[in-house]
């Protein structure tokens, strides 16, 4: 997902789906011009009305007016939190930047496919060592190693700041974002897959094991858009709409013995046995949810 | 996050789209129009790209003739309520029949915003000779003693967990299983494919718990149809029963009436091992010593002392010491006992790449067979065999399930219908 909505920035998304289609003459080509010409012997996703689209769908047009503003409100939250954590860094305060590190990521966990659609904030905000040249490399894994590894924060000031100021851009950013019915139901996916290729392999959280806040979250974010969705699904696939809600219970069941206090134990507590189960409930989960688009009829 | 960084997406995807990630550069768009569902022609179809019948008195699959490939796997039910098993079932026969005649898991509608029904990789591809057999293990009745779908009633009094044999080293990520598919096919991507799909219809309600690909020489390999051979060099499965003689299938492999619960009736007994080869060791094995190992000539198959493949065992001949030709502990002796005890044998050759302890092959035999009751056929054989058997020295048993196939199913019916009435 990190995958679709990065490149829907810069090609117009519906390319990434005529993109299996393309041949090599559309490699040649730049990608705006790629997509303004669809290539006319292979009916592609562009040549199809706008998939997803809002308008002339009132009920769905008010459903993402209900996302957006969980969005503004999850936005809120976080840049309220990163503040206290950034502070807590500046102040040298070890113990209390740890406490806040994982529930503020939370926030952007739940969000993270609408700011994966606004370009390079997602790495400045979210990359992990690696993921981009190490001067580049900045946001809250950065600062994550110095506490967990480290075990300071000297030195971490200007990440601190910095990192605040990335998070309020997303804030800023959050109100221009396109958001349609395609967004909406690839997003929930996008969410369970982003637990499924990084948090049950313990890879995002790799110095704090904080693993278990992010999985939670991308999975109350998921579940956000599937409750949105909820009255328009329910009416046209009563029995897929069932399918998903008991789907997500049975993974809160699975998730709940791993609740410590206000949060979760750490990702190196839980056995092979018990990631496998927490992996599966994903998959389990993320089949039904992403047939939405067909009882969508988008 | 993901593993992918931007920067180097954009230099992907700038270079001909994501389809170039996944080697799609040169698939077709796949509109309603142009995907087909149905069989291919059988114009220009070898005989090893054909279908094999779904529905029939019993499951394909058992005496069905091996194909070249088999992928084997087995699931665990995460379902907790009967009804959500028996649905299982019947979409998974219902799709089965489907992917048997060489069409994909469901038609098409070319939704741009829902994932393909099918999965794509077997388009435009023969049968190939595809069939899966369905099994259901003693968990499946009985899970730590829990009555766990109402059906521990049914249970088989011969379908229990096997004996522990002398020398096994089990482990628990190669046993068991509460449901067993066994795919084969003349196409190890086609046989793949059908466990790829039934696993993800049955997401929600069960889950893998072991998969093995296996594989044989190809029938093209061999004009001559021969016994294949296992990774030892020997060939392997020479004493099997005739598959085409109905009556001797009767006998050995398919539940008669009167024997066991009657939904078993026309199904049979799998049991599975993955028995792990100690290749390093065997290939510095002189030739004299494996033939003694196993009781027959390696070149011809022929028993020791003997010219041909099938000549007759002669168990009680000596040589001019007074020595017996076939060793006390061959192989084919042991298996053989007094020749009361009759399996139909379907194994394949798999490798797993190295054991990272080792540095050895991890490779070795799923050995698979068939029978009416496990506790009167395959037990007593292993039993004489992890005793005695002078080939234990190069194998060890990993793995091992047993599972009763069900019955074959009926056009409008479905796999268990048996169980479930």
């Amino acid at each position: 997902m990190k995958v679709s909505y990065v490149t829907s920035l810069f090609l117009s998304s519906t390319l990434l789906f005529a993109g299996c289609s393309s041949s090599n003459e559309s490699a040649e080509q730049t990608p705006n011009q790629a997509a303004a010409q669809p290539a006319a012997s292979q009916p592609t996703a562009a040549a199809q009305p706008e998939a997803g689209d809002v308008q002339g769908d009132p009920q769905l047009a008010q459903t993402v007016d209900q996302y957006r503003s969980y969005v503004v409100t999850q936005c809120d939250a976080f840049v309220k939190a990163t503040e206290q954590f950034a502070n807590a860094v500046k102040a040298g305060n070890v113990e209390q930047a740890k406490k806040l590190y994982a529930p503020t990521r939370m926030y952007y966990e739940r969000i993270e496919p609408i700011a994966e659609a606004l370009g390079d904030l997602d790495p400045n905000i979210d990359a992990r060592e690696g993921d981009v040249p190490d001067q580049e490399w900045r946001g809250f894994h950065r600062i994550e190693q110095a506490l967990w590894e480290k075990q300071t924060a000297e030195g971490q000031g200007a990440y601190a700041d910095q990192l605040l100021q990335d998070v309020k851009q997303l804030r800023a950013l959050v109100e221009t974002v396109e958001i349609d019915g395609k967004l909406l139901v690839t997003g929930a996916v996008e969410l369970l897959n982003e637990v499924s290729s990084s948090k049950v392999t313990g890879e995002e959280e790799r110095y704090s094991h904080t693993d278990l806040y992010d999985f939670a979250a991308n999975v109350e974010g998921a579940q956000q858009i599937f409750v949105t969705l909820k009255p328009v699904l329910a009416q046209k696939d009563q029995p897929l709409t069932d399918t998903i809600e008991q789907r997500f219970d049975s993974l809160f069941a699975l998730l709940a013995p791993f609740k410590q206090g206000e949060g979760y134990v750490s990702y190196t507590e839980l056995k092979q046995e018990q990631t496998k189960q927490l992996s599966q409930a994903i998959d389990a989960l993320a089949e039904p949810l992403s047939q939405m688009g067909t009882a969508l009829n988008l | 996050m993901r593993k992918i960084s931007r920067r180097e997406l954009l230099r992907l995807t700038g270079a001909g789209g994501l389809g170039m990630l996944l080697g799609g550069g040169t698939l077709k768009w796949l509109s309603p129009s142009n995907v087909s569902t149905s069989a291919p022609a059988a114009s220009g179809m070898s005989a090893t790209g054909q279908a094999v019948p779904f529905y029939g008195k019993h499951q394909s699959g058992i005496v069905t003739p091996a194909q070249d490939f088999l992928y084997f796997a087995a699931f665990d039910l995460i379902a907790t309520d009967r009804d959500e098993v028996r649905i299982l079932l019947q979409k998974w026969s219902a799709i089965a029949a489907r992917l048997q005649r060489g069409e994909t898991v469901g038609d098409d509608e070319g939704k741009p915003l829902v994932p393909p029904v099918d999965t794509g990789e077997t388009i435009g591809l023969h049968p190939m000779s595809l069939s899966l057999t369905f099994g259901v293990g003693p968990s499946f009745f009985r899970q730590k003693g829990v009555n766990r779908f109402g059906l521990a009633d049914r249970q088989p009094e011969v379908l229990s967990e096997l004996p522990p044999f002398p020398g096994d080293n089990l482990k628990e990520e190669w046993c068991g299983g509460d449901i067993c598919v066994q795919a084969c096919a003349n196409d190890p991507q086609v046989a793949f494919h059908a466990i790829r799909n039934l696993a993800r219809v049955a997401r929600g309600a069960a889950v893998l718990r072991w998969t093995q690909a296996g594989f044989q020489r190809t029938s093209t390999a061999d004009a001559a149809k021969g016994t294949p051979r296992n990774l030892l060099g020997f060939k392997d499965g020479t004493a099997n029963p005739d598959t085409t003689d109905n009556e001797q299938m009767n006998q050995v492999v398919w539940v008669q009436p009167d024997e066991g619960p009657d939904w078993m009736v026309n199904g049979s007994y799998m049991v599975v091992r993955r028995i792990q080869m100690r290749i390093e060791v065997w290939d510095r094995t002189t030739l004299q010593e494996e033939e003694n190992t196993f009781g027959r000539h390696r070149e011809s198959g022929a028993p020791l002392g003997k010219q041909n493949e099938f000549d007759p065992l002669d168990l009680e001949r000596k040589n001019e010491r007074g020595e017996l030709i076939i060793p006390e502990n061959a192989h084919v002796r042991l298996a053989f006992g007094d020749g009361t005890e009759k399996i139909l044998r379907r194994s394949y050759s798999y490798t797993n790449g190295i054991d990272l302890d080792t540095g050895h092959l991890d490779a070795g035999l799923l050995f698979i067979c068939f029978q009416r009751d496990p506790l009167k056929q395959f037990v007593p054989i292993q039993q004489r065999l992890a005793k005695q058997d002078a080939l234990n020295e190069y194998i060890v048993h990993v793995g091992s399930a047993v599972f009763a196939c069900l019955p074959g199913a009926q056009e409008g019916g479905y796999l268990g219908e048996t169980l479930f009435a």
